[in-house]
């Protein structure tokens, strides 16, 4: 207890007689905590305008027409499937999802947005939080995520008017907008939600396409009675329905096109940060020990304990990471203020924490060497070199 | 000045150079009383730091024995080596001797600190030594802010405040000029005598052994002459002139 007192002591007299050279340090992690949490935002808000309409789905499977190697926009199934599908036993709901893009037009910015043919009922269609969901049928009523009524500046009762190419002719529909749900972004766009014979009628197609009205789903998205295992719906699935193939949410996630790809990118960057991060603080705490060999001969020769000496470095390197690792953590709060909306970045806790121990960690791991060179220093050698 | 509080008997220390083993210490033995202050000269390589070295417990002889205050160096680990001195030795360097981030006063204060004696009561002691060496002014100065000879005097507070047994002096007037030299060791050599403590420095400086009590003359790792009498002293130290 005595020798962690000591440390403790020669530790903070050292960091507060040296605050500005110990705060620039500080500084440097409070960089590179700025440029991880930042990465990491980037991350969770690339992966959330990718997947957030995939992952909030109320739903445990997701069924793709068979070799679509669970890829959405590969895999368009049979009307008639929907129905083989909610004959399964186990199967409590089984929602069909049209997925295409249109274009919101504003009289400033056209908004392009993901154009989602569901279900009111069904899985598929994301709680209202404002409003009330469609009526069936050619209804020509749209429910729109947030995302889109921030950006289009839209709310219940509006009218939106909606841009679609069909055959070679752009196609002009006016939609009125009924309810609005949470973000449900897909493929990086805001998500709005129409009846699937609406979204037969207004969405993209050729001109082939134009000459059969029947909405062709490209997925089903399935949930489980309570009680039952979600393998046993799946395996039944996959016996009693023909030319199908069932995923969970996370594969179909990660088989979003470019999806792994980008969250790989992205968790490079934070890595290579990381370690760029821990490289830096040892090569920091390295030269801080060079220069200190006699000192530290000094105090070993006079009866310092090798505890000591080594506790005082580990409390110097915690103290300048943790301190470096707030002011961090502080100035990207006060950045993510300021920051427009269109820039994909989430603050998600656990992502967030994850990294902020990451970088908690580093100052020990890039110290650690330099720890190990202070404890080994011969107080007979250090004393020898003045 | 009857109890011995240092021995060394038949010292023995060999490195190999090339090959070649040298002895730095060749068969060296003398003892030192309490209140007595001694001084090791000898041109360079004639094993005078090698001497301290040893008598500091930061390196190993190759043979023969040291008793500092009756604790035999020999045996010990390092742990024990540590805790001795702490305890038991007071040390002071040619230069860089001081904690650059500590003040003077926090630099004598350190000594109690790792011997766990820096109480209450003990907490005036470092300001009072310092005092009584003239820095009553400089208490809070850190070392940087000190000259060479006000940095020595805190050394030397900082080697006396925890009551060592052995204060061990290598050089301490190496970085100072003469007139600094000369009031550095005559302040230490009236402390080591009013505590009653054990000094031993190793200078090259002649001139500095007019404040000792005696002097071993070394060479080639032997002790070669032993200076007793006040007027061998005196003429030795006046030789230089």
């Amino acid at each position: 207890m005595r020798a962690f007192l000591l440390a403790f002591y020669l530790a903070f007299k050292e960091i507060w007689r040296n605050r500005g050279r110990f705060f620039l340090v500080s500084l440097v992690i409070a960089l590179i905590t700025l440029l991880v949490l930042f990465i990491a935002a980037l991350g969770e808000g690339l992966a959330n305008g990718n997947r957030e309409y995939i992952a909030n789905l109320d739903a445990q499977l997701v069924v793709f027409r068979e070799k679509s190697d669970y890829i959405i926009s590969a895999s368009r199934l049979e009307p008639i499937t929907v129905r083989a599908i909610r004959r399964v036993d186990g199967v409590d709901a089984a929602g069909p999802i049209f997925t295409s893009t249109t274009e919101i037009q504003d009289p400033e910015t056209p908004l392009k947005v993901s154009l989602l043919g569901v279900e009111a009922d069904q899985p598929g269609m994301p709680p209202i939080t404002q409003g009330r969901a469609f009526r069936g049928g050619d209804s020509r009523e749209v429910v729109i995520d947030t995302n889109a009524a921030s950006r289009g500046n839209i709310a219940v009762g509006d009218e939106l008017r909606i841009r679609s190419v069909q055959g070679t002719d752009d196609q002009f529909f006016n939609l009125r907008v009924v309810g609005i749900t949470g973000a449900q972004s897909y493929l990086f766009q805001p998500s709005v939600f129409v009846a699937p014979s609406t979204w037969e009628h207004i969405r993209p197609q050729s001109e082939a396409e134009l000459k059969d009205d029947t909405p062709i789903p490209n997925i089903v998205a399935v949930r489980g009675k309570p009680g039952v295992p979600v393998d046993l719906v799946r395996a039944r699935l996959m016996m009693q329905v023909s030319g199908i193939e069932v995923a969970d949410l996370p594969t179909t996630i990660s088989n979003i096109p470019g999806y792994s790809a980008q969250q790989a990118t992205v968790q490079t960057q934070a890595f290579f940060t990381l370690l760029i991060g821990i490289l830096v603080i040892g090569g920091f705490f390295q030269i801080q020990v060079l220069q200190k060999v006699p000192q530290i001969g000094v105090l070993k020769a006079i009866g310092s304990s090798n505890s000591v000496v080594g506790t005082a470095s580990v409390i110097q390197i915690i103290v300048v990471t943790a301190v470096g690792v707030a002011v961090g953590a502080g100035l990207t709060y006060g950045f993510s203020l300021i920051f427009p909306p269109n820039i994909p970045l989430v603050f998600n806790g656990a992502r967030s924490v994850l990294a902020v121990l990451a970088l908690l960690m580093i100052g020990p791991m890039g110290g650690l060497v330099s720890v190990i060179y202070a404890v080994r220093i011969e107080p007979l050698k250090a004393l020898r070199l003045q | 000045m009857d109890q011995v509080v240092l021995e060394v008997h038949d010292l023995v220390k060999t490195f190999t150079v090339d090959g070649v083993p040298v002895n730095a210490i060749d068969h060296v033995s003398f003892s030192v009383c309490a209140g007595e202050f001694v001084a090791v000269v000898g041109p360079s390589g004639s094993g005078k730091t090698t001497l301290l070295s040893i008598l500091a417990a930061l390196l190993v002889p190759t043979s023969g024995r040291v008793l500092i205050d009756g604790h035999e160096l020999s045996g010990m680990g390092e742990r024990e080596r540590v805790r001795l001195r702490r305890s038991r030795i007071g040390f002071t360097f040619q230069s860089n001797n001081l904690i650059p981030y500590l003040s003077a006063q926090e630099n004598v204060e350190f000594m109690l600190r790792l011997n766990g004696i820096h109480t209450q009561k003990d907490s005036a002691r470092p300001a009072q030594l310092l005092g009584r060496l003239g820095l009553e002014r400089r208490l809070h100065s850190l070392p940087a802010q000190l000259s060479g000879g006000e940095q020595q005097r805190v050394a030397i507070a900082r080697a006396l405040i925890h009551e060592p047994a052995l204060v061990l002096a290598d050089e301490p007037t190496a970085a100072l000029d003469t007139q600094r030299a000369f009031q550095v060791v005559e302040t230490f050599a009236s402390l080591i005598h009013e505590q009653n403590r054990t000094g031993l420095m190793v200078t090259h400086d002649l001139r500095m052994c007019r404040y000792v009590d005696r002097v071993l003359q070394m060479q080639d790792g032997r002790l070669v002459r032993e200076y007793v009498t006040r007027q061998d002293i005196d003429e030795l130290a006046d030789a230089v002139h």
